[in-house]
């Protein structure tokens, strides 16, 4: 199986007025091409930076991470850029979704930065609001539709561009337990698809949607499903 | 995907309509202000060249009495120190083509109960040529008029208005100057204003003599106030100057190292000179009108920046789906040139609109070119690049991470 992503010795760390702030330390990791994880851990423990360091939205202060095979952390800008429009679909836990522009721009947005004319941007624009169920929402703007439909939406823009990986920061943290699980369900259905996915949760039944489960604490991965046993766990008290 | 932008950035532009405005407004007031300066200033040259044109070419005018008898001379003030004479010898220098003598002065005239008082210009027919005028109706009295004093009188277009009307054809009939009878033998061209301002149809052309002993009773006979004079070529005028200067001071008995008791100008140089402070002076209007437009770009680039803290959030979600640090570039700078071209359209009819009021309720020529239109479009679009340009590049560089996370 290909590798989606391949992490090691990942640091990170932040300036902060008290000196540097270690927030990942030593993080390494392998994901395969398909494959669906949930990520989970404390508040605090590097999820987020870790997710957006995958996102290519962050660069680590040090390590690897290769990314469809591509040497992330020796690319420029634009072609950061790129991966972040073509290969990644991110997926917030705020929705981010622009206000002032209706369903269907918001959707198309990523196609726009991709350079595809307006007939394409708006079919597929169409076509992958269709599939998460927003058909009949085109012109709606963002207030105007529930958070779980908000959701589907920035899961429509996530899909536009037909990414290899999707990651997924919290996705269900904003709603109820009812349309969490309709957007677990539309998660698990584009796993089925072939689309990698990584998401970040707090609750079990959630990251039960997953095939692996990965634990982080204090910046370190401290268990992995995918492995016989848990990974240092004499660090873990 | 540049219409696409193109479309967001009005959106953009549309989503605080009022704030938008209020940015425009400098760039109206900006535009429009240097459409009308321009438009004022090219009047003022038209109407420059217009009466530059009407004064005739490579002109010298002789006046009597002593060059420093200062501005305030008038063709009536000084003693009459010129006479025929001294133009008919003014005549024979080689690089003289014309020379016409004049005596002027103001009179009541009357045709049938109508007055109008106007200048009198009494003269010889070398003055049409001098003056490059002509006549659109009659005829121009001859040197024979000039010999036998005739009361003959060649009429201006403003005279005619005034004393006619539309109706009645002026050739032939008799006006009265200060209460002598003349007989109209010709209507003058219209040849609108002169340099100094004054309505050049507002007067009656006599025969010289006829001016000097029935008009105005000259003391001296033959003696005139001035004497117009054109040179050959304009590459000849230093030389015709030198030439009249030396001429009427030996005619005069001017000793060496004593003033001279007249004094020559050179008509074509101080018109030239008017022209020019005329471009400078409109020059300096559109400079100074110009002004507004940097103030105008300052209040954009102000816009463009609170815009850019407010949308952080926006950059950031764009950053993270894709859009490249030209992208968000392009997208804010489109967005301030849109605000300065459109604020520029919106002053160009605001400065045509401007030149219209001026010429209709001032009487000013006000002429909008479309160079200042072109000039004041591109002036535009660098003050929307230009001011635009460092809120768009904060835009870009921001952190993506540190966008997404704003407030
Ligand atoms: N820009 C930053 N500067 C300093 N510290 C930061 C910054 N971003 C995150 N942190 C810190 O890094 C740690 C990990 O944050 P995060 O990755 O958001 O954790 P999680 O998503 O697991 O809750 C937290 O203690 C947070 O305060
Ligand atoms: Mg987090």
């Amino acid at each position: 199986m290909d590798r989606v992503i391949e992490v090691s010795h990942l640091y990170k760390s932040y300036e902060t007025a008290a000196g540097p702030f270690s927030v990942l330390k030593d993080v390494n990791l392998i994901i395969e091409k398909g494959d669906y994880v949930a990520i989970m851990g404390p508040s605090g423990s590097g999820k987020s930076t870790f997710m957006n360091i995958l996102g290519c939205l962050d660069s680590p202060t040090s390590g690897d991470y290769f990314l469809d095979g591509y040497d992330v952390a020796h690319l420029g800008g634009n072609a950061l850029a790129q991966l972040r429009n073509k290969t990644i679909g991110f997926v917030f836990q705020g929705f981010n979704l622009l206000a002032r522009s209706s369903l269907l721009d918001n959707v198309a947005l990523p196609l726009v930065y991709s350079g595809q004319d307006k007939r394409i941007r708006h079919e597929k624009a169409k076509q992958v609001l269709t599939k998460v169920g927003l058909a009949q929402y085109f012109n709606s703007r963002p207030n105007q539709i529930s958070g779980g439909q908000q959701q589907r939406v920035a899961i429509a823009r996530a899909l536009v561009n037909s990414p290899t990986l999707i990651l997924a920061d919290e996705p269900t943290g904003n709603l109820d337990s009812k349309t969490s699980e309709e957007i677990m369900t539309l998660f698990d259905d584009l796993n089925k698809e072939g689309i990698t996915v990584i998401l970040v949760t707090h609750e079990n039944d959630i990251a039960a949607h997953a095939k692996r489960q990965i634990r982080f604490l204090d910046g370190k991965v401290i268990e992995d499903s995918s492995r016989a046993e848990p990974a240092m766990v004499e660090e873990i008290v | 995907m540049f219409a696409a932008m193109l479309g967001e950035a009005w959106h953009a532009m549309g989503a605080n309509r009022l704030r938008t405005f209020l940015t425009m407004l400098g760039m109206m007031i900006g535009v429009g202000a240097v459409v009308l300066m321009m438009a004022i200033g090219e009047g003022a040259q038209q109407s420059i060249k217009r009466s530059i044109s009407s004064m005739g070419s490579n002109l010298f005018i002789v006046l009597s009495g002593p060059p420093n008898a200062g501005a305030a001379r008038s063709a009536t003030g000084n003693a009459a120190t010129l006479n025929v004479r001294d133009a008919d010898a003014i005549s024979e220098l080689d690089v003289v083509s014309s020379v016409a003598p004049v005596s002027m002065g103001n009179a009541q005239i009357i045709y049938s109960g109508n007055n109008w008082n106007t200048s009198i210009i009494g003269t010889t027919p070398s003055y049409f040529q001098v003056r490059d005028w002509s006549i659109s109706e009659g005829y121009i009295f001859s040197d024979s008029d000039i010999r036998s004093a005739t009361r003959v009188a060649l009429i201006g277009k403003t005279v005619v208005e005034n004393l006619f009307g539309d109706e009645i054809d002026p050739v032939g009939k008799t006006i009265r100057i200060k209460q002598s009878p003349f007989v109209i033998v010709g209507v003058l061209d219209r040849k609108g204003q002169s340099l100094d301002g004054r309505d050049q149809d507002d007067t009656i052309i006599v025969p010289l003599t006829t001016a000097q002993r029935k008009l105005f009773g000259n003391q001296v006979p033959g003696s005139v106030r001035q004497i117009l004079v054109q040179a050959e070529s304009d590459k000849v005028m230093t030389q015709a100057e030198e030439g009249i200067n030396n001429l009427l001071r030996q005619r005069h008995n001017v000793r060496e190292g004593s003033d001279n008791d007249f004094s020559v100008r050179n008509l074509t140089a101080i018109a030239n000179t008017a022209a020019e402070t005329t471009r400078t002076m409109s020059l300096l209007l559109g400079a100074i009108a110009s002004i507004s437009l940097l103030v105008g770009g300052i209040g954009i680039m102000n816009i463009m920046l609170v815009s850019v803290t407010e949308r952080t959030r926006e950059i950031g979600i764009r950053m993270a789906i894709g859009a490249r640090e030209r992208d968000i570039l392009l997208q804010f700078l489109l967005e301030a040139l849109m605000i300065s071209i459109v604020g520029c359209l919106i002053g160009v009819l605001i400065g045509i609109g401007g030149a219209m009021f001026v010429k209709t309720f001032f009487g000013t020529d006000a002429v909008v070119s479309t160079q200042s239109i072109s000039l004041a479009f591109i002036v535009a679009a660098s003050v929307g690049v230009f001011f635009g340009f460092y809120p768009a590049r904060k835009a870009a560089k921001l952190n993506p991470i540190e966008a997404l996370r704003y407030q």
